[in-house]
């Protein structure tokens, strides 16, 4: 009896009190965007801490990337006899949907992870608590630089996925598997549109934002000393990239909805 | 001029787990109260519910008029301000070096220039014995160090009300006298009001005003220090007296078969022992609030036990008080006249 209660509870604990307190927290730091002064120098730490994370293993997935996708498409699309379209793959696959992916995982996992250890260590060793006490809303000090720092550092991490994927793809397809630049080009630019860049950037500021915003909500509540630091990063990442590929989903079917797409 | 604190059936609890109910407790503006308990009975907690911090199940807490932890949280923020917080570790910004620690709250909160701040950041750090240590890092000092950092950063902007988690714990028996000294000195100079747990028996019985005692989820005692240190509640008694005999035991309460263990073998606490004299400043100034010695235990009718008021020096200072306050009064009279 009293073991189904805690079970209820615990239930209810992860299905409504949680997201209910993050949410609060997003609202809040929503809040704590507007007030003066903004916080420049956090800002600029973190972005460049965020950058200094990311951007390597960024590019080193996003190589294999690129040249996985034109290996297992390119013959696919040989078969069936239209390899001069391989080019138009690299859009779809690249610049739609594996840019956004792979920068979501990475801000989930790099940064993500980053900002709750060190928001985590923060809090168990009270400095939160001494902030708030000394009159400093912690929200607006740490939190607001570092959810701008992730979505604007996501921005660029998107285009250099985008860049180095089809940059990727392109030596692969050409070099190793014969395509002729021309019609890589060409069959890149016969499906490719703007807007297909614009939806990747918009998905991009929009994880980033999310992952920032998980991470610092799980660092924030820590609790349990150095333990509960280590399960706070560990769920962060893990909730990290599992509301960013439900996020991928929702962004993709509204663009899909909202942008005419141009035909073959 | 210090800010009294009134707590009324303040009750907090985690989850199914009540830390303590109903306390009410007076703090009186510009004295210096002590908060003491065994291990584990919420004095953390209730110093950090006292600053809104954690919010308690139910009760109130006024300070200057507002109701701490009803308040909404920009008013909170503001009420704040009037508090210096040392935290039980020091909570000092493990990014910043002591020097940016200090200053934070000056460079938060004031428009002083910064060559300013760097006068008075070297002042308190020169005052809490940290001088030179300016540029190390939280994480390559002493724990007693970094205690007295936290209370450097707690003390730069001259708070009326000044909480204190364990000042002493960490530091050796010298500093320990030397910071006791400190506080007190402070209190006369800025008529702060002062909250202080401790877990240091001569701390708890030489430097406050007032005593208050949590034990068994709730506050046992609080009232003025003559008060507690003459008690015969068992619990107090023991505490004060750090004595084996008592309720307390290891796992916070002894249980019932300790209990009549120490029933059959008749064991007594014994005698109280004498009552110090209260600290003085170092320079001999009057508290603002200062009681006599023996005040209490007289208006209550209470005999000290015999050698009580006799400080290191066997000065009696029962005798010697109504003399020391006419020269001490003489003096100040006297100063004031050249100031004039
Ligand atoms: N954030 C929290 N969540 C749950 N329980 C807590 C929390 N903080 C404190 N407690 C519990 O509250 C109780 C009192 O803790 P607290 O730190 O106030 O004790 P204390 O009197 O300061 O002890 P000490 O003298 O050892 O510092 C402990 O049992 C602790 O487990
Ligand atoms: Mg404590």
């Amino acid at each position: 009896m009293a073991r189904a209660g805690k079970v209820a509870d615990g239930v209810a604990n992860a299905t409504l009190r949680e997201p209910g307190r993050f949410f609060a927290l997003s609202l809040d730091t929503f809040r704590a965007l507007f007030k003066w002064p903004f916080q420049w120098q956090e800002f600029l730490q973190q972005a460049w801490f965020i950058v200094s994370v990311t951007v390597a293993p960024t590019i080193m997935v996003a190589i294999p990337f690129g040249a996985i996708l034109s290996l297992q498409v390119g013959n696919l699309i040989r078969q069936l006899g239209a390899q001069s379209q391989t080019g138009a793959t690299a859009v779809l696959a690249i610049v739609r949907e594996a840019s956004p992916i792979v920068t979501a995982l990475l801000i989930a996992a790099a940064a993500g992870s980053a900002i709750c250890a060190d928001l985590g260590a923060r809090k168990i060793r009270e400095e939160i608590d001494a902030m708030e006490v000394l009159g400093i809303n912690p929200l607006h000090r740490l939190v607001v630089p570092r959810v701008l720092a992730c979505a604007f550092v996501g921005l660029f991490l998107n285009g250099i996925v985008s860049v180095v994927g089809i940059a990727g793809g392109y030596v692969f397809n050409v070099l190793l598997q014969g395509g002729t630049p021309g019609a890589y080009i060409a069959s890149f630019s016969g499906l490719a549109q703007l807007s297909d860049l614009y939806q990747a950037e918009v998905k991009a500021v929009v994880f980033g934002v999310t992952a920032a915003l998980v991470a610092s909500y799980k660092g924030l509540t820590a609790s349990g000393g150095p333990k509960g630091v280590g399960d706070a990063v560990n769920q962060t990442v893990v909730i990290a990239a599992m509301a960013l590929f439900v996020e991928n989903f929702v962004l993709s079917a509204l663009y899909f909805q909202l942008v005419p797409q141009k035909g073959m | 001029m210090g800010v009294e604190i009134r707590v009324e059936g303040l009750t907090k609890s985690f989850g199914r787990q009540v830390i303590w109910e109903d306390v009410t407790l007076t703090l009186p503006a510009g004295e210096i109260s002590v908060l003491l308990g065994p291990s584990g009975t919420g004095k953390s907690v209730f110093l950090k519910t006292m600053v809104g911090l954690l919010k308690p199940d139910r009760g109130h807490c006024w300070i200057d008029g507002k109701d701490m932890p009803n308040l909404r949280e920009r008013d909170m923020y503001e009420v704040r301000k009037l508090f210096g917080v040392l935290f039980q570790d020091g909570a000092l910004f493990g990014s910043m070096n002591l020097y940016d620690n200090i200053a934070f709250p000056l460079r938060e909160h004031t428009r002083k220039s910064e060559s300013e701040v760097r006068r008075i950041v070297l002042e308190k750090m020169e005052m809490v014995g940290l001088g030179g240590a300016q540029n190390k890092f939280p994480g390559e000092i002493s724990g007693g160090m970094r205690k007295r950092a936290g209370l450097a950063r707690a003390l730069v902007l001259d708070p009326q009300i000044i909480l204190c988690d364990e000042p002493d714990s960490g530091l050796d028996p010298v500093r320990t006298v030397l910071l006791n000294q400190l506080i007190v000195d402070l209190n006369a100079e800025i008529e702060a009001t002062i909250l202080i747990v401790t877990h240091d028996i001569n701390t708890a019985r030489t430097v406050p005003d007032n005593i208050g005692m949590l034990f068994r989820r709730e506050l046992v005692m609080f009232g003025p220090r003559e008060m507690l240190l003459s008690s015969e509640e068992p619990v107090v008694r023991q505490f004060l007296n750090a004595r084996k005999v008592g309720p307390i035991g290891m796992s916070e309460e002894k249980d019932l078969s300790e209990l009549e263990a120490e029933a059959r073998l008749g064991r007594d606490p014994g005698p109280l022992p004498p009552i110090p004299p209260q600290l003085m400043t170092s320079d001999g100034r009057l508290r603002r609030t200062q009681h006599a010695p023996g005040e209490w235990l007289r208006t209550h009718g209470v005999t000290p036990p015999e050698g009580s008021f006799i400080d290191e020096m066997g000065r009696d200072w029962l005798q010697e008080w109504p003399k020391y306050v006419a020269e001490m009064s003489a003096g100040a009279g006297r100063h004031s006249e050249g100031a004039h």
